[in-house]
């Protein structure tokens, strides 16, 4: 194997580029509870409209993309930027292309977008896209930005010392090449100003009419399939042998899951369009390679639950384990769920309902989130070089609280979704619609309390698990803990 | 050259079917038993990396 590092490579004492990755954790903590709270907030104001506060900077119309912004690129980004940038150098067993320079240039590039584009979902600045909401200068900072993030993750791979590169790193420069992609192709846009207009924020989108929103939902729904999926299976093929502490259950399945997913999930996107002026035949296309997409996913699922295989003990001691694990079986939960829901007759009842909400959240709190707090607990002790957490029992409260959490936010929008698709569609006996809309509404509103309840639950487990890292890179380790799991184990110093 | 113009054109229209042989080729070659133990060994890389050992060692793993 080809050896012998660069003179220079460890200005910092260790081999491996580990501030900004520090950096990114810290960003991850800080937006995931700005998130979820903002998340909270507008679940509130469906179940008491007053608390719209009758401004346009606290509308719910402003604060969702707000939340969904903040959640998706500003939780799962950080988390995604801090793994990818941990992984790759650990299997590739070299220091990251341009050093800690690129990485601290990274993670404000990346803090400056997201503040950007949240400053601008507040005052009303937005390309009213879906998941593309930021408007053209935000766009182009984030271009500039991607393209040094997929040098540095390249460059990293390029003089990597070991000779196969890591499935987990395929499936990061999957998502981060696929992002490139998707951004730049949703966001072809001319800013008003140039032609003779006077606002500085606003731009027209190239394409108009049932183009605009096919390439719309190509783009959302492959910002689900590689943003939420490829990255953060990336993640599960890494962590989840590392805290497991064996070899992920077959390799030879990992190469198949990975090309299988790429392959099948860029036609998917349609199925956010069905009953729509899209073309039928475009419809059913989206709908058939949803359906396929059951095999890779659940090939992966399967693959990360039976890595435990043998160990499955460990679940009982080790709650980090357990929200990696859950995390997965999350993951094959939403993956049936969904091309279930992408099928024509299911989706003429769940389209524009609460149940696409649920499923949204049972793939984003329990897939998502889940697999992120497991590794940013094996990661904080990890970066800090700290022995252990500072309390096991603290990440168990965290993993029951959260849980719940999440099982009383999607089983209250399974309720209220259904309901009310079955209201909308209810005839009397002369033909007429049986019930109004407003009466739909006015039906969901306890289910809005259940789902809002939820959502402080994940709150407080998020807030407990801040706590946590406090403690544990101060350097405190609990009274009596960790006593279950012998020192080392749980942050994969060991092994 | 226009004679593989012809000839690329009429491949074009089957592209669906090379994706799948490509698809499948992989599949063979995951599978192949040749490739057993390179790849029960690649699963490993993950579990090999010890930070204080590659410092020691120039970023070599052993």
């Amino acid at each position: 194997m080809a050896h012998g590092a660069a003179p220079g490579t460890r200005s910092d004492g260790t081999f491996y580029a580990e501030g900004a990755i520090r950096l990114f954790v810290l960003a991850a903590v800080f937006w995931g509870i700005v998130g979820f709270l903002v998340g909270d907030v507008i679940a509130w104001q469906l179940a008491f409209p007053v608390l719209n506060l009758d401004l346009p900077w606290t509308s719910f119309g402003r604060l969702r993309p707000l939340h969904t912004s903040a959640v998706i690129f500003a939780f799962g980004g950080n988390v995604l930027f801090a793994t990818s940038l941990y992984v790759v150098q650990r299997t590739c067993r070299a220091r990251l292309y341009g050093g800690d320079v690129l990485g601290k240039i990274l993670f404000w590039g990346y803090q400056i977008f997201i503040v950007l584009a949240a400053v601008g979902y507040v005052t009303g600045v937005t390309q009213s896209k879906e998941y593309a909401e930021p408007e053209w200068y935000a766009d182009l900072w984030l271009t500039v930005v991607w393209v040094l993030y997929i040098a540095a993750f390249v460059g990293t791979i390029l003089k990597r010392r070991e000779p196969h590169i890591y499935v987990a790193n395929w499936f990061f420069l999957a998502f981060m090449i696929t992002i490139a992609l998707l951004h730049l192709g949703n966001n072809m846009a001319v800013p008003v100003a140039l032609m003779g207009g006077d606002s500085w924020t606003k731009s027209y989108g190239l394409l108009s009419g049932v183009q605009d929103a096919m390439t719309q939902w190509w783009y959302g729904h492959n910002a689900v399939g590689f943003f939420l999926t490829a990255g953060f299976l990336a993640i599960m093929y890494y962590f989840v042998p590392k805290q497991a502490n064996r070899p992920v259950y077959s390799y030879r399945l990992s190469i198949v899951h990975f090309w299988a997913l790429i392959f099948l999930y860029i036609w998917a996107g349609p199925h956010h369009l069905h009953y729509t002026a899209l073309p039928d035949w475009a419809q059913t296309l989206g709908m058939v390679f949803s359906v396929m997409l059951w095999m890779p996913s659940w090939g992966g699922m399967i693959n990360g639950l039976m890595t435990l295989s043998g160990a499955w003990d460990k679940l009982r001691t080790d709650p980090v384990l357990r929200f990696l694990v859950v995390s997965v079986g999350f993951y094959g939960m939403s993956t049936f769920e969904g091309p279930m829901m992408s099928l024509k007759a299911v989706n003429s009842l769940s389209h524009y309902t609460d149940w696409t909400i649920g499923h949204v959240h049972s793939g984003a709190l329990g897939w998502v989130a889940f697999i992120s707090f497991g590794a940013l607990y094996f990661m904080v002790p990890a970066l800090w070089k700290r022995q252990s957490l500072y309390s096991l029992k603290l990440v168990s409260l965290h993993f029951w609280i959260a849980t719940l959490g999440i099982v009383l936010y999607i089983t209250a929008m399974w309720v209220s979704g259904i309901m009310q698709g079955l209201m909308w569609r209810a005839y009397d006996e002369l033909g007429f619609l049986q019930y109004s809309f407003i009466e739909s509404v006015e039906a969901m509103h306890p289910y809005y309390i259940i789902r809002a309840t939820g959502g402080v639950l994940f709150i407080l487990g998020a807030l407990i698990m801040a706590y946590n890292f406090y403690r544990t890179i101060k350097g405190d380790v609990a009274e009596g803990a960790p006593d279950s799991v012998p020192a080392g184990a749980t942050v994969g110093v060991q092994r | 050259m226009d004679s593989m113009d012809q000839i690329s054109g009429f491949l074009r229209q089957f592209w669906g079917l090379w994706l799948m042989l490509l698809f499948l080729a992989i599949v063979w070659w995951a599978y192949r038993p040749k490739n057993k133990d390179r790849f029960r060994d690649d699963a490993m890389i993950p579990l090999r990396d010890d930070e204080t050992v590659e410092e020691k060692n120039d970023g070599r793993a052993s």
